[in-house]
């Protein structure tokens, strides 16, 4: 059968751009794949207790504020806490002001240095927020009705 | 169906005439729904307290963003294999819309992100591929307007609207695949929505209204930009005529 000359031609520039597009797609796909762990924007603490992660680098961490590990340094305006994955810790070492957020069994990002002695030095730390939203009082009743799993939840 | 029947400039504008008292008339009433509730009708947050509400404008300007942009695709990808002279108006008229909606979605974002995170910016995936997105929107304009026949700028830039949209899924999923400040989804999860009912109300209010909005908007802008093609053909037709009567 032999379609008409416009037709054809309408058909080539769809095989085209579908043949371009499916080669955009593997392209990107290739790039993303071997981006893989780069394009993370911090590392967990189990990454650092398994060693892939240079010390004495600026670099950030992320997970949550330990559960009762807050501590203000009394007499100056350091803060001192760790971070977990609920795997493994870090102490951290902060001075400065925290943002609203910031509080025990929430996500936090810290940037800064890894000291020789394991201790994370902090120079800004920010507070990472999860996908759930509520009215308060429907948090205190989850609470009440003990189905509250803040803390427990990875972080992602 | 014919679509082709719809490309011809006439049928557009009567077809249009129908739709727009619908989208503008959509529009007013889901963006003063969205409002009232998102203002005053809506709790505060547990933990983020009244910060919650920039929610309802940045998360239904990002929803548009990337709406706008498979738009922009679409008529890109009609453009360069159909011809459809609508398409290239159509991705032509809509793509200021689409930047704007970007530009809103990345200002309360960082509004949002300094009371919230401590931070105006963070170069994490998710923010980045936006601003990526923000500046394939300005580029696609540049691109558009950059040749003196607007022929070749729509298909030019066509291609850079099929390109930019590989840009779409790695917005999307960036939340998931690489570690980011930015929260992941919170609407389009396969459990349970992880947003309280009180607060979908006017986040889906606001969605709504705003591509009510979009829809009005583009409408009228296709047809703004079909009279100037107009304008400038009878202008062509004018100067051919007169230089003819002069030789004459």
């Amino acid at each position: 059968m032999k379609l008409p000359r416009a037709r054809t031609a309408k058909r080539r520039r769809l095989m085209i751009l579908l043949l371009a597009g499916l080669g955009l797609g593997t392209a990107a796909a290739l790039t993303l794949t071997a981006f893989d762990d780069h394009l993370v924007f911090f590392h967990t603490p189990s990454d650092i207790a398994a060693h892939k992660v240079p010390v004495d680098r600026q670099m950030r961490i992320g997970g949550l504020v330990e559960e009762g590990s807050v501590e203000r340094v009394s007499g100056s305006a350091t803060i001192r806490f760790r971070v977990t994955d609920l795997e493994h810790a870090i102490p951290v070492t902060y001075e400065g002001v925290l943002p609203d957020l910031f509080r025990e069994g929430q996500g936090v990002v810290a940037n800064g240095k890894l000291g020789a002695d394991g201790t994370f030095r902090a120079n800004e730390v920010l507070a990472k927020h999860d996908e759930n939203y509520m009215p308060a009082e429907v948090a205190e009743a989850l609470k009440r009705a003990g189905r509250w799993q803040e803390g427990a939840a990875k972080p992602k | 169906m014919n679509w082709h029947r719809y490309a011809s400039p006439a049928n557009f504008k009567r077809l249009s005439d129908r739709l727009m008292p619908w989208t503008a008339g959509g529009a007013a009433v889901f963006l003063a729904i969205g409002v009232w509730t998102g203002l005053f009708a809506s709790p505060a947050d547990y933990q983020q307290g009244e910060t919650v509400r920039i929610m309802y404008v940045h998360v239904p300007a990002a929803w548009m963003s990337m709406f706008v942009y498979a738009n922009l695709a679409v008529a890109g990808a009609a453009a360069l294999v159909w011809r459809h002279p609508l398409a290239e108006v159509a991705g032509r008229a809509i793509a200021p819309v689409g930047a704007a909606f970007t530009f809103l979605c990345l200002v309360t974002g960082s509004l949002w992100g300094k009371p919230m995170w401590g931070t105006w910016w963070v170069w994490d995936a998710r923010l980045t591929s936006v601003l990526i997105l923000f500046f394939v929107y300005l580029a696609y304009m540049a691109l558009n307007s950059a040749f003196d026949e607007p022929e070749r700028g729509a298909r030019a830039s066509a291609v850079l609207a099929l390109v930019g949209a590989i840009n779409l899924p790695i917005i999307k999923f960036s939340v998931d695949w690489w570690n980011t400040l930015h929260q992941p989804a919170s609407i389009t999860r396969l459990d349970a929505p992880a947003v309280d009912p009180s607060m979908l109300v006017p986040l889906f209010a606001m969605a709504v209204g705003f591509t009510f909005f979009f829809l009005a908007v583009a409408l009228v802008r296709i047809r703004a930009e079909l009279l100037e093609r107009r304008l400038e053909a009878l202008r062509h037709a004018r100067v051919a005529g007169s230089t003819i009567v002069e030789r004459a």
